[in-house]
Order: C-alpha cells, then sequence, then structure tokens
C-alpha cells in the first residue's frame, strides 16, 4: 500500500538567483548563482550529490536539450542527470523527480535546478512556436495571455459577476503582488502600483491588460534534497524542512474537447490539490496552511486557483480577495516574495522558486517581507492553458507539521 | 415525384459576398492628389475579401449556400473557375469538394483565363443533358494596382450553380458562343495587375459588335424576339455598357438586371453567375432570361424560369471599411512592421496534413457509438471519462452545426494579419467542444453564449514555401 510522500524527504538546501532581464548573464551564471547559494546552504560538498534533475522548458531558446548543460555548468562528476520537462510545471516536476528518488531509497544526497532564459528572443511575452505538426493544423495560435483570458470570460458568464468586479478583484492581485515584490531583493519587478494603473494599462488579451500578465524573466532555482534523518545530521542547528506533498494532475483532454468543464476553473488543480492535501492531512486548507505561492502568471488565475485549491467558496473569491484575505498581512497570504507576477517567471525555475519561499519563511529569513510563522506552505505550479495543463502542487513544512 | 421534380436545368444558384465592404470615398481620399479622376467612379462600397479569404474559400461558402436545400445531392463534376486561383499546380476546386465534404467520387476540374470562364463551363453543362449533378463555382479576389479604375470598380466574391436532373428552377432554351482573341486586357502569368487597353475602342468593338452579334444568334436559334427578355443580365466593367448593348439588341430597357456596382463592385468571372442569381430571384414563371458574358468572346444563354420556388435572399449590408491602408495590406500590396511574432514559420508538414485531411478539411471529428459523445478531434478513446470505448467513433463533420460561445478573448499580443486575434472556446449543438478561432467578428462582438456558425477560412500563410493552410473558423450567425 503506497502511503504518499509526506516526511520522507528534507530540504537540506536552496538557492534562487535574482529574477529579471539579466542581459549579462547566460543560462550557465543563472545556474551557478543558485547553485553557490543552495550548497553553502545545505553545507556539503557539490561531490556528495550523487544524482540531479535538470528543469528547462523552452530548451530550443537557450540551453538545447539533455541534462549535459547542468553537468557541464556545475562539472558534476559524471553522475546520473535527468532533464525533465512540463510546461510552466518544469521546476515542480524537477524537484519531484529528485525528491522520489531519495524517498525510493536510490540515493542519499540529489539536486534538482531549473534554469529558464528566455530574454533572449527579442521581444516582450513568451516565444512564439510550433505545437507539433498535427496541432498546428487547426489548433489556433493562442498566446499565454489569450489563452487565460477565456477564464475571466466563462468566470464572469458562469457567477453572473459584472466584468468591472471582476477585474477591480483582477487588479487588487496585482497590486497585492507588487506591494510583496517591493520588498524582495531578488524579485524582477519591485514598483509599487495602483489599482487605477492596472485599470488603465493597455490591453494585451481582453480583459487582460498588462498588469494582469507576469513578467517574463531570466533566472534558476534549485534544491538539494535528502532524507529526514540526514538532514538532521548534516544540520543539527537548524529546523528541518520537509516535504509533505509533490502530486501532479495532467489534463487527458476532457476540458478541451467535452462539455464537462465550465471553462471558469482550473479542474487539474481541484484533483492535484485533492490529493496534495490527503497526502499531507490537511482538512482546511485555508486554516491549515500559513501562506502559498500559486502559478499567478496572470491575475485571473491567481483569483481561480484560490476556489479550485479551496482557499474561498466557489463564487466567492472576489469577495476575499478585495476583502484582503490574501494580502501580505491577511488571513492567509498569497505570494508573499511577489509570486510570477513580480519575482518574475523564468519558466524552469519558477516552481522551485515558490518552494525557495516557503522555505526562506520557515526559516525566518524573508527580511523586510518575513510572515508571522508559517508551518505548512503549498505551492502550485501550473504548465500550459486552462483548457490543457499540468498541475503541479506541494506542501512543505517543518517536519511534523 | 411529378414531372416538375425531375426537369434537366439549374437546380440552385447562389451568391457569396465577403462581409467587409470598402469605401470607394476611402480609396479615392488616398489617390486625389495624383488621380482626380477616379472622382467619377468613387460612389458607394465594394466588397473585400478578409484577410483569410481567396478564392478557394469564397468558392466553398457559394457552394454551402448552393447545396444547402438540396443535401442529399452528390455531384459527379466540381468545377472552379477563376482568374485568382491561390494555386497554380494542386487542383483549387479539390480544396473545394473535400472542404464540402462531397468525398472522393467526382471530377473536380478547375478553369481559368477569362471573366467567362465560368459561365463557359456553365453552359456547356447545361445544353447536354447528361445523368449527374454539377457544380460550376466561379470566385475571384481580383487586386488591381492602386488608383487604377479597376481598384474601385472590382468587387470580391464567388457565385455557383447547380446543373442538373431535378427540381429546376430555370431549363435551357438556347445558347451561342463566340471566340474571338480580342485583348482588352491582359495578365501574364505571375504578375499581379491587369494591363487594359482604351474603354471607348472595347465598347464600340467588343460590346457592342462581339456581344450583340453572340445576343441576335442565340435569338435566332431559339426564335424569340429580343422584345420578350424579361430579364437581361449582363456585367458591365465599364460604365453602363450593358444599357447600351441592350439598346442595340432591342432589349427593353427596364429588364436589365441591376449590376450592383454601388454597393457590391464587379465579381469579374463570378459577376455573370451572381447576376443570373439575381435574375432567377426576380423572375416569374415563364419568364426569358438572357445572360451574357463577354471576355476574349462572349457567351449568350437564354434560358426560361420554372414555377418551383426559389428562396428569398437573404440581404446582408456587410461591414462598413474605411482603412484603405487596410485593404492595402490584406492584399499584399504594402508590407507593414509586423513585429517578430509574425516570423513563426508556419511549414506544413504535408504528410500530416493528407493523414489529417478529413479532420483538416471538412471539420470531421468523431462520435462514439457508445455513448453518443461528439468530439474533436476523432480519437482512438472516446473523451468521456464514463465512457472511454476503444474505436467506436464515426465520422461526424462539425461544418455545418451550430454551436456557441463557452469563452473568448481579443488577444493583442498575438499576431494576426488583422487584429486582434479572436478565438476561444465554443460548444456545438448536440455536443462537441473546440478551441477556435473568430472570423469575421467585431472586437466587441463577442460574448458567452454568442450563437455561431461556421466558415471555411484560410488559417495560415507560408511565405516562405508559397503555401496556404486552411481550417474552419467561427463566425456570428448574423441574421438568421
Amino acid at each position: 500500500m503506497a502511503r504518499g510522500i509526506r516526511d520522507k524527504v528534507a530540504i537540506l538546501g536552496m538557492g534562487c538567483s535574482r529574477f529579471g532581464e539579466r542581459w549579462d548573464c547566460g543560462p550557465e551564471d543563472l545556474m551557478i548563482e543558485a547553485f553557490n547559494e543552495a550548497i553553502a546552504d545545505a553545507g556539503i560538498a557539490a561531490s556528495q550529490i550523487e544524482a540531479a534533475w535538470f528543469g528547462v522548458c523552452l530548451e530550443e531558446n537557450n540551453v538545447g536539450k539533455t541534462a549535459v548543460p547542468l553537468a557541464q555548468a556545475l562539472r558534476l562528476p559524471r553522475i546520473a542527470a535527468t532533464r525533465v520537462e512540463n510546461a510552466c510545471a518544469t521546476g515542480t516536476e524537477a524537484l519531484r523527480g529528485a525528491a522520489y528518488a531519495v524517498a525510493s531509497g536510490a540515493y542519499d544526497i540529489v539536486l534538482a535546478l531549473g534554469v529558464e532564459k528566455l530574454k533572449d528572443t527579442g521581444y516582450g511575452g513568451l516565444p512564439v512556436r510550433t505545437r507539433g505538426v498535427n496541432n498546428d493544423l487547426w489548433l489556433p495560435n493562442a498566446t499565454a495571455p489569450g489563452a487565460f483570458a477565456q477564464l475571466a470570460s466563462a468566470y464572469a458568464a458562469k457567477h453572473h459577476v459584472d466584468m468591472a468586479d471582476l477585474k477591480r478583484a483582477m487588479a487588487h492581485v496585482s497590486v497585492k503582488s507588487h506591494a510583496n515584490g517591493a520588498l524582495n531583493p531578488k524579485a524582477h519587478l519591485r514598483n509599487r502600483i495602483t489599482e487605477e494603473d492596472v485599470l488603465k494599462a493597455m490591453m494585451i488579451a481582453e480583459p487582460l491588460g498588462l498588469y494582469d500578465c507576469c513578467g517574463v524573466s531570466d533566472g534558476a532555482a534549485c534544491a538539494i534534497v535528502t532524507t529526514p534523518e540526514i538532514a538532521r545530521r548534516l544540520r543539527p542547528d537548524i529546523e528541518t524542512v520537509t516535504i509533505k506533498a509533490l502530486e501532479v494532475s495532467v489534463s487527458n483532454g476532457e476540458e478541451a474537447g467535452f462539455s464537462n468543464w465550465d471553462g471558469a476553473h482550473i479542474a487539474t488543480a481541484r484533483t492535484a490539490a485533492a490529493r496534495a492535501y490527503a497526502s499531507a492531512r490537511v482538512d482546511n486548507p485555508r486554516t491549515q496552511i500559513q501562506m502559498a505561492e500559486v502559478h499567478d502568471c496572470f491575475s485571473i488565475t491567481e483569483a481561480v486557483l484560490m476556489e479550485d485549491l479551496g482557499f474561498s467558496e466557489s463564487g466567492r473569491v472576489i469577495y476575499d480577495v478585495l476583502d484582503g484575505v490574501f494580502d501580505r498581512d491577511g488571513a492567509l497570504p498569497v505570494q508573499p516574495d511577489g509570486g510570477l507576477k513580480c519575482f518574475g517567471h523564468p519558466i524552469g525555475a519558477s516552481g522551485l522558486r515558490m518552494i525557495y519561499e516557503i522555505y526562506q519563511q520557515i526559516h525566518g529569513r524573508a527580511g523586510e517581507r518575513q510572515l508571522p510563522r508559517v508551518d505548512l506552505g503549498l505551492t502550485q505550479n501550473l504548465g500550459g492553458h486552462p483548457h490543457q495543463n499540468v498541475c503541479a502542487i506541494s506542501i512543505v513544512g517543518r517536519l511534523g507539521a | 415525384m411529378n414531372n416538375s421534380q425531375d426537369i434537366h436545368g439549374v437546380l440552385s444558384t447562389s451568391r457569396y459576398l465577403p462581409r467587409l465592404r470598402l469605401e470607394r470615398s476611402a480609396i479615392f481620399a488616398e489617390h486625389r492628389w495624383m488621380a482626380q479622376g477616379l472622382k467619377s467612379v468613387a460612389k458607394g462600397r465594394r466588397t473585400i475579401a478578409n484577410w483569410d479569404e481567396d478564392s478557394v474559400t469564397m468558392a466553398v461558402e457559394a457552394a454551402r449556400a448552393l447545396l444547402a436545400d438540396l443535401p442529399d445531392i452528390k455531384p459527379v463534376e466540381l468545377t472552379l473557375a477563376s482568374t485568382t486561383l491561390p494555386f497554380v499546380e494542386r487542383i483549387n476546386a479539390g480544396i473545394v469538394a473535400s472542404a464540402l465534404g462531397l468525398g472522393n467520387e467526382l471530377a473536380v476540374r478547375d478553369v481559368a483565363s477569362s471573366a467567362r470562364a465560368a459561365f463557359t463551363e456553365f453552359v456547356s453543362a447545361l445544353r447536354h443533358a447528361v445523368p449527374g449533378h454539377r457544380v460550376v463555382l466561379a470566385a475571384e479576389r481580383r487586386v488591381a494596382r492602386p488608383a487604377s479604375t479597376q481598384e474601385m470598380i472590382f468587387g470580391d466574391g464567388a457565385a455557383g450553380v447547380l446543373i442538373g436532373s431535378g427540381p429546376a428552377i430555370a431549363t435551357f432554351v438556347a445558347s451561342h458562343s463566340v471566340q474571338a482573341d480580342f485583348v482588352d486586357h491582359f495578365r501574364e502569368s505571375g504578375s499581379n495587375y491587369d494591363y487594359g487597353w482604351e474603354e471607348r475602342w472595347v465598347r464600340d468593338e467588343g460590346y457592342m459588335k462581339i456581344a450583340t452579334g453572340a445576343i441576335a444568334s442565340c435569338l435566332a436559334a431559339a426564335g424569340i424576339a429580343a422584345s420578350d427578355i424579361a430579364h437581361f443580365a449582363m456585367p458591365a466593367p465599364l460604365s453602363r455598357v450593358n444599357d447600351a448593348v441592350a439598346k442595340r439588341a432591342g432589349i427593353r430597357p427596364e429588364t436589365v438586371v441591376p449590376t450592383d456596382f454601388e454597393s457590391i463592385g464587379d465579381l469579374g468571372g463570378a459577376q455573370p453567375l451572381a447576376m443570373l442569381d439575381s435574375a432567377l430571384r426576380a423572375a416569374a414563371p415563364g419568364a426569358l432570361i438572357l445572360v451574357v458574358a463577354f471576355g476574349s468572346g462572349c457567351d449568350a444563354l437564354l434560358l426560361r424560369r420554372t414555377e418551383q420556388p426559389i428562396a428569398k435572399r437573404v440581404t446582408d449590408d456587410g461591414k462598413s471599411e474605411a482603412s484603405y491602408m487596410k485593404y492595402l495590406s490584406f492584399t499584399g500590396q504594402v508590407t507593414l512592421e509586423w513585429g517578430m511574432r509574425s516570423e513563426i514559420d508556419n511549414k506544413t508538414a504535408l504528410t500530416a496534413a493528407w493523414r489529417e485531411c478529413t479532420k483538416i478539411s471538412h471539420f470531421e471529428g468523431g462520435c462514439c457509438s457508445s455513448c453518443g459523445t461528439v468530439q474533436f478531434p476523432r480519437s482512438r478513446l472516446c473523451v468521456n471519462p464514463e465512457c472511454r470505448a476503444q474505436d467506436t467513433q464515426e465520422a461526424k463533420s462539425l461544418a455545418n452545426l451550430p454551436a456557441r460561445v463557452l469563452s473568448h478573448t481579443s488577444d493583442w499580443l498575438a499576431y494576426s494579419p488583422c487584429p486582434p486575434f479572436q478565438f476561444g472556446h465554443i460548444d456545438f449543438e448536440g455536443g462537441g467542444r473546440v478551441l477556435m478561432e473568430f472570423a469575421d467578428t467585431d472586437p466587441d462582438e463577442l460574448q458567452v453564449g454568442l450563437p455561431l456558425r461556421m466558415v471555411f477560412r484560410i488559417k495560415d500563410f507560408d511565405s516562405k514555401r508559397g503555401f496556404r493552410r486552411y481550417f474552419w473558423k467561427a463566425t456570428p450567425a448574423r441574421g438568421q
């Protein structure tokens, strides 16, 4: 009988580069920046790492295929290394591969590292690319904002809410993330904005304006994981942080091609959340989880995810957002680090960056944005579009929490 | 079946006009500095194809209208006539037949080279009563040099006619064809623009002699007096040349069928069939209709309207377009800065395109014979999670099914030759959900629940290789 991953794997060290338009850095520089921080945090030598998982999404834009770029950048001593890709959920997938390898008993200490060098395209937004020869024959050439904007139209229609009210709540989501990002020295966007700025911004994909969209960034993040026993032995001086749940749910074409999806929520997020809560023994996420980092690629995504993750009742997220529930001083802070919106979104690194923030908060290292006390934090990392995606959820917390 | 249901003749006619109507005043405004003379033709508006329409897609729409009320007919031949076919090698009529889902058991052919090409085909099919139903389509998207008279008078559009035995709306009386290498205008293979000779000469030596001669011979063959003609349909790419020909031939002036110059323009090869469509809808039972097509010679055809009723044409005034620059861009006459997103390589894997042929051309999905779920694309396993049956899906086209918007956006980031790029999830009546592009949709028009119908359009251009791929798009079902 499978018993899940809870408390079987500990995070020994983490690192995260500064995110942003890192014009002067290549992927190698970003990887080294994140890795140096993690290896120092773990207090081990690089030679103690037995295997590695490497997350890159748009390899054609930066490092190319295979895990060789990681092994080469870090001069890993010919250990096993695997490249993983699951769209924007790639970072969490890298950690999942690493964590399950430790949980299996095959290795003691492994590395998960995600990197993305996006700002070598010459234009704003994510790179345009083929969706495969068959899909290109019929699928619309949707951009990410266009695909996620669909959520807003369907949500407003389903819950009979005025688009203006929904847009106000979406604006609040972005204002909150900018306020948090301003306190984060590693964040891509550190400016504060107002609701008026959001509502008056240039339209990208109706109803999403510029400030409803996250940054497109360069960056890297990594984690060194081991067993809780080894973690306690190597770092008896600090609290042991363990993985409580690490779940992935993948669309099978039902949302896109069957009529049982309302277009107003992320079906995989509900499935992955249910499994993650079961694994972490959480029955009331709104009270048992102290912070969340979700995939706020767009303001509307964060909004509907609050319902999918059980933080808001169905149809109530507008009120919760406007009441400040998810603000940094609210009942359940979401994106205390600024999120994809402001910390930035180097695709392969994002899932690990989310976990990095929980890890920093638990250890009390979050500086100006430090939350009172975090025992359990949740990350939700989404690859693809609302109707067809990969949803990865992790719950991370203090050992025993 | 009584006799009136089984007559060889014209079974239906149709006309398709693109929605966009370019204001001629907008054209003139850009040229008045150097071409004051255009003022005399700068009246009203002309049809222009949207960026994703060409002679193939417009022919598909004309054919769908043609066959709408006769769904059981399986044509044995489909002919597409145009001087603006997108492919020089690759049967364009075959793209149309595939989009219509006519199957493989028919002959398809393209004809070209003159504004009367379609009409010649039509006359030939009509006068020889051979078994089977024949579709003749004509479509034009002619591009004229900026500031030319042709730019003002041309219109984009298509028309069609279905010939065979059945409930005919008109029957053959007589015809006469004349060949003449009379070069009033020409266009060399590979060049974009016509070169034309003086209009007065074209009128006097061409229409007034060749056309009137063909008319006289046709009437003589039928033993009909010109004064008995009830409807005289002849395109008039030169102003009022149809009136002059009628007068010379002794045809009553009130019988001249309007050319719709002020609201549409001249549809080139599609114009004779489009005017036939107008004439038949206006004609009383028993009325004689004379249709004349001129171009490198002349065809004159005399028809008699039967008692078979014809549905009234749905009038659609289209949508006014005042941007001449947009027209220049749509027709590739000006290259605008579209940004790096437009650099995407739209290479088509022809192997995959053939494998997916019916899916792409006729919007063929699957209907699960086990649970009845309609799905697109058709797949090996049913999408219904309660079913999951394997290899149970029967082919089902979504092309003619009504649908509604589930979600939508107008995307200003994505590259589109006509921003914003509009797309969304749509639900078909009776099941089936597809993420689709919208065509001919106003930015503020989209809303959840909006009724839609499907249209066959250009999906992408591959400018590197000179290829274009087609797929279906959703358009608001207006006035239906």
